[in-house]
């Protein structure tokens, strides 16, 4: 089973989840830029965050063979802090970087005007760096922050199909399914969805455009968590195929289209497929 | 090395109307390069030269646009470092003794010494080094046994290596040998060849 983890906060991670990652068969991450737990007062802070995405954390990574690349965005709740907000100034020279796949998580915390507009303004710099936008959705009253997120998206004129609308559960995924944006699930230990009901999901609404997720960060969360996901498939009847697509070929597919996902030496595909070179992103 | 020799080396890169192109607007455009320097690795590709070797194309392609800036090097390898990811850092270090820049850009090295990155540390150890002073050479050799950076990546290692440099590489085999673990192979090699001319 090759993985391939499209959402998880390396940083918070110890090197002994980057070993049992890689023995479980995660070959790929993608790390988004979001809070850190404690709150940044300054936008030094943010640029020393970023440069440990495209700098230190891809080497940790390597070291283990994971291929990492990393999403680079201000995330909502810290958009509300004027502190932090000229951190989109310094987006844009980040947003050139090749190691950054997507502008993100951006997207609602509280559902604030300051969150109105960094959402709008960053969607509108993932257009402009011709990048796909990962858009993290609140976790409370979430049904109505997913709604206005997805009329925030269709406004901003960023394709559906470059946009990953992620955390949905059973309900928001209703919302979001028929308007061809990419649907992601984050596989908790606990809260949000579990691999019984992500398993159940993918029965009801297929494999295609569905990203699953471990976010596994500093709090409760595991890294394993997507291959229990992809052991649960196959217990229920999907085949190989099915868990490959869900696993690997979808992220691959989604951040490829930033042109800049490079899984040179790690790509190799399980022996049940044919080459997936087309898959390499726009090279 | 020489920018002639690098533009040589990447005739067969994949697109080389870009960078042509590039390096036509850096000339005239010096504010034009922070995007350049950071497209190059996906514009050029990545994979190791055939000549000159220890060169990979990113690397050759990014020391290029340095090079073709009309002026200010010093400056601009500054700020294409502190700004630039891991790839691109590495690539300001291998095109600093290319540049007019004479000793300025020595603390760009410490700061890649002091990284965990291997690949910043050996990239600081190239012919530039040579504007380092030698308590920190000494150092940052050390740290690449330490760290299991080859030694051939060190310019000038031979003649550079000291008495000093001696006492430390002892001293860490007396260390490795206590626990029981060994030397890196070529580390033993540069100790064997200082002992001896030491003593001779
Ligand atoms: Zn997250």
């Amino acid at each position: 089973m090759r993985i391939f983890d499209p959402h998880i906060h390396m940083t918070s991670r110890t090197t002994d989840d980057y070993e049992r990652m890689a023995a479980a068969g995660v070959r790929a991450v993608v790390e988004p830029a979001f809070w850190l737990g404690q709150p940044r007062t300054s936008v030094d802070s943010f640029v020393d965050y970023f440069d440990s995405l495209i700098g230190w954390e891809p080497f940790r990574a390597g070291q283990f063979g994971v291929r990492h690349h990393a999403t680079v965005a201000l995330n909502p709740k810290e958009a509300n802090d004027p502190r932090c907000r000229p951190v989109l100034d310094v987006l844009p020279r980040y947003l050139e970087k090749d190691g950054v796949v997507a502008v993100g998580e951006i997207g609602y915390d509280a559902m604030t005007p300051a969150e109105d507009a960094a959402f709008a303004g960053q969607l509108a710099l993932a257009v402009a760096h011709d990048l796909p936008a990962l858009v993290h959705t609140p976790h409370r009253d979430k049904a109505r922050g997913v709604e206005r997120t997805l009329a925030v998206v269709a406004e901003s004129g960023i394709a559906p199909g470059r946009v990953l609308v992620d955390h949905l559960n059973e309900v928001t995924v209703r919302l979001v399914r028929d308007t061809g944006c990419w649907l992601g699930f984050s596989i908790y230990p606990e809260t949000k969805m579990s691999p019984p009901r992500m398993v159940e999901l993918l029965r009801t609404y297929g494999t295609e455009r569905v990203l699953v997720n471990s976010a596994a960060d500093w709090g409760r969360s595991d890294p394993l968590l997507t291959r229990a996901t992809g052991e649960a498939m196959l217990a229920a009847g999907f085949d190989d195929d099915d868990v490959d697509r869900v696993l690997w070929r979808n992220p691959v597919e989604f951040y490829g289209q930033s042109g800049r996902l490079d899984l040179t030496d790690v790509d190799a595909p399980a022996p049940t497929f044919a080459g997936n070179s087309i898959l390499r992103g726009g090279e | 090395m020489t920018p002639d020799r690098l533009r040589a080396a990447l005739r067969g890169v994949p697109d080389p109307q870009w960078l042509d192109a590039a390096l036509r607007r850096v000339a005239t455009e010096p504010a034009a390069i922070p995007r350049f320097f950071a497209a190059a690795a996906r514009r050029c590709g990545r994979g190791p030269l055939p000549d000159p070797p220890g060169w990979t194309v990113d690397e050759a392609a990014r020391a290029l646009l340095l090079a073709a800036l009309p002026g200010g090097h010093a400056a601009a390898a500054e700020a294409l470092y502190r700004h630039g990811d891991a790839a691109e850092k590495r690539a300001v270090l291998r095109a600093l003794p290319l540049l007019p820049i004479g000793a300025e850009c020595v603390p760009l090295l410490h700061d890649a010494i002091r990284t965990n990155d291997t690949r910043l540390v050996a990239a600081a150890l190239g012919p530039y080094a040579r504007h380092l002073e030698q308590p920190a050479w000494r150092q940052a050799v050390l740290k690449c046994v330490f760290t299991g950076v080859p030694l051939a990546v060190v310019d000038d290692l031979t003649d550079r290596a000291d008495g000093e440099l001696a006492q430390m590489l002892a001293a860490f085999a007396a260390e490795r040998h206590a626990a029981g673990r060994t030397m890196p192979a070529d580390a033993t090699d540069l100790l064997d060849r200082l002992t001896t001319t030491t003593e001779a």
